[in-house]
């Protein structure tokens, strides 16, 4: 570790918390429906999408209603994908002339793109065409981006609003959140990014004769559109295989500083809309400060593991630290960084092999995960995904002080605890069942790149990435099978859908109550006593339930590394 | 519950395909637009051309194996540096495979100057195959033995390599790095101009 790589990590924490208000108020404002100073050219746009879907975007929807239709868009989404994945060879923008995709790469990919996941079993630049980056991969990215920050609205709704059944309505919420956050956002990021170097081309590859002779097929495609909203909407998919470690997806430090600082905005802009939302900004900072403590946690764990580096490379004698799977423009801090970020959201773009790191430099980002990805989070994901271990939190305090529990002026009763409960146990349930199947299986130990323990952590990784949506992978793994492409597919919708619906009912049932005053007798949601608490219910559940696995996997990887055991 | 299926159906189909009009049409086409127009360069992958040959891209590496030539890191895509095939090794700390690829190529940076502590970049594969460059330290490791084969002075190809180092716009965002491929050109350009 160096003083250079904390001051990155120091001033990088500074920006997140001086990005938190202002983005958090454009997503206020937009979840309102304000006017904003993008309305005299989107405006009209608006209109327009709603008057030809046929969107009356004053109609209130209960929970039930806002979910069904926030189901049948994302089905609407997926069926789309998959079949332009099926049929791409008959598709215009496919100048390498790939193949379409076999069926169980096309369900698994389509899955993945629909539910903010961006697991790439594929290869990008030896399977997509140029069309299917552009259109079916996508359009995803902003419609699942969308979907996320569109429920995290209706789930702070049904915090923030009284004795009613409505939670908004999921159309202008979409719509909304597309145009008037993510394409402003991404159009001018995506210049950004192509004035530092990521092509923007529908030439689809040059071939350069290169110093010592050779041909090198110089792959291209429009990377910076892509790219934007990849880091934007917590995404990950990348154009590229190697994703934002390819210099042209990521091509400098400061273009990856940029990138990091992408992947938090909405989701810590969400904390402070959040409190806004309930008439309380403190309730917001709190949940903020939490996230922050943790991911400080988290950075400094994976700094000083793979800044220690590996005793069975020193013993070759190459001294310092973990330089396997990272890129030089980076660097051991802002790969360790890259990696605690891009695992406490959802975002799972990678600019370091995660499979490489040392083994407690790769624990950290698996447990990020298995904690359900609630540091930030994925957009939207990242706040409703604290808020179950919100309202666990004040049950247990209401448990040690004897009262009923309340939040932000609701009273948290049986229904929504049981409900919590529930969605926070899909993590594991899938996670560790899946990971058992493939571990036992003939067609799950076939995929493994590396044998030994860290074997079993690629197993445990992949389905942690997909349980978690986030999609980062010890890429090792040859997931591209028909076995490993159907059961994460399973495991990525389950991820997905089976916390919202449960958090969604949460909210309806909490919209319908009334808000109940502060008295000296309620636990104070707002100070360092409730961060605590709230950080220890978090690592509790998540830490304890994980335990065993990660103990199989890096813990038993890490015993190896420094005995010099070699697999 | 059947009517909230009804009722979403029209706006599911529809709200859809407006956003992919939106989103993977106007969007994109505004990004490339423009990108051709004010950043051709970097829009086309800020390619190098030689008398109107293309020799690579500023930001992707090249593989390097004569001995006349500054070398790259070890490569795991495709047989090495291949961009249709960007990747890492994803060898895991206690691989035996990654212990074995280090060994052969400590042995060949042992033999080219015997006694100096080997970057660990060297050694090391980059994430995506492709990386461009190598640390300032690796560069320097390698000048003795071109120096000798090259017969340049030392002194000129360190120069050479300090001027060519690159650091962040904000030193602390990453790590000092020189892009191999535009080293090699100087060199080239160094060897064909006698020194005085």
């Amino acid at each position: 570790m160096t003083v250079q790589g904390w001051l990155l990590i120091l001033v990088f924490t500074g920006l997140v918390i001086a990005m938190t208000k202002p983005f958090g108020m454009a997503l206020f404002a937009t979840m309102e429906g304000r006017r904003t100073w993008l309305h005299p050219v989107l405006g009209p746009i608006e209109r327009g999408f709603y008057s030809a879907s046929g969107i009356d975007p004053h109609a209130e929807q209960g929970w039930r209603r806002y979910g069904v239709h926030m189901l049948l868009f994302n089905f609407a989404g997926f069926l789309l994908t998959y079949a332009i994945l099926r049929l791409q060879n008959f598709l215009p923008l496919n100048p390498l002339g790939f193949p379409a995709l076999p069926p169980h790469l096309a369900w698994n990919t389509a899955v993945s793109f629909t539910t903010n996941t961006n697991w790439q079993s594929y290869s990008g630049e030896s399977t997509m065409s140029e069309f299917s980056q552009m259109v079916g991969l996508t359009i995803h990215n902003f419609t699942s981006a969308a979907t996320g920050i569109a429920l995290a609205f209706a789930i702070i709704r049904g915090f923030s609003r009284k004795e009613t059944s409505g939670l908004g309505n999921f159309w202008a919420d979409i719509t909304r959140v597309t145009l008037y956050i993510l394409v402003p956002a991404c159009l001018v990021y995506a210049l950004i990014l192509l004035a530092s170097g990521v092509p923007q081309t529908f030439t689809g590859s040059v071939v350069a004769t290169t110093l010592e002779g050779a041909k090198q097929t110089i792959v291209l495609g429009p990377v910076a559109s892509q790219e934007a909203i990849k880091m934007v909407g917590t995404n990950g998919g990348g154009i590229f295989n190697a994703n934002s470690a390819h210099p042209f997806e990521n091509p400098s430090a400061l273009i990856n500083l940029l990138q990091m600082l992408s992947i938090f905005s909405l989701g810590a802009g969400l904390t402070w809309c959040f409190g806004k939302a309930v008439g309380n900004t403190k309730q917001g900072w709190a949940i903020f400060t939490a996230m922050l403590v943790l991911f400080l946690a988290g950075t400094t764990a994976i700094y000083a593991a793979e800044g220690a580096g590996n005793p069975i490379h020193h013993a070759l004698g190459i001294a310092g630290g973990n330089m396997e799977g990272k890129e030089v423009r980076f660097g051991i801090a802002a790969s360790s960084l890259f990696a605690n970020v891009t695992t406490d959201a959802s975002c799972g773009a990678v600019n370091a092999m995660h499979d490489s790191f040392t083994a407690l430099g790769g624990l950290i980002p698996i447990f990020n995960m298995q904690l359900g990805e609630i540091i930030f989070g994925g957009v939207g994901s990242g706040l409703y995904g604290m808020l179950l271990f919100v309202i666990l939190s004040v049950f247990v305090a209401g448990l040690m002080v004897g009262r009923t529990p309340e939040y932000v002026g609701k009273k948290i009763e049986g229904r929504e605890v049981k409900l919590a409960v529930l969605a926070i146990a899909v993590l594991p349930l899938i996670i560790l069942g899946f990971t058992g199947i493939a571990a036992i299986s003939k067609a799950g130990l076939a995929g493994l790149n590396n044998a030994g323990p860290h074997g079993f952590s690629e197993i445990l990784y992949a389905f942690t990435s997909a349980v978690a949506n986030n999609g980062s992978a010890f890429a090792g793994l040859t997931a591209s099978t028909p076995f490993y492409d159907g059961l994460l597919g399973v495991a990525m919708w389950l991820g997905r859908f089976f916390v919202i619906v449960p958090m969604l009912a949460i909210a309806g049932s909490l919209a319908s109550k009334r808000i109940v005053p502060a008295s000296a007798g309620s636990f104070p949601t707002t100070g360092p006593l409730w961060i605590s608490l709230l950080i220890g219910v978090i690592l509790i559940l998540g830490g304890l339930t994980f335990l065993p696995s990660l103990a199989l996997g890096p813990i038993a990887d890490h015993l190896a590394m420094i005995h010099g055991q070699l697999f | 519950m059947g009517n909230d299926i009804v009722s979403g159906l029209r706006p599911a189909l529809i709200l859809t395909i407006l956003l992919t009009i939106l989103t993977c049409g106007a969007y994109p086409l505004v990004v490339m637009g423009v990108g051709q127009l004010a950043f051709a360069h970097q829009a086309n992958g800020s390619l190098i051309a030689n008398k109107g040959v293309v020799i690579g891209s500023e930001l992707i590496g090249q593989s390097f194996t004569s001995d006349r030539y500054f070398h790259s890191r070890p490569s795991a895509a495709g047989k090495g540096y291949d961009p249709t095939a960007s990747s890492g090794s994803n060898y895991g700390p206690a691989s035996k495979a990654l212990s074995d690829r280090m060994k052969g190529d400590i042995a060949k940076y042992q033999a080219m100057n015997p006694g100096k502590p080997i970057p660990a970049d060297l050694v090391t594969a980059s994430a995506s195959g492709l990386d461009p460059d190598i640390s300032p330290e690796a560069a320097l490791f390698q000048v003795p033995h071109l120096a000798k084969l090259r017969g340049i002075p030392e002194a000129r190809l360190t120069a050479l390599v300090n001027a060519s180092v690159d650091t962040p716009i904000v030193p602390f965002l990453g790590d000092p790095h020189v892009n191999v491929l535009a080293l090699n050109r100087q060199l080239d350009q160094l060897s064909a101009t006698p020194a005085r």
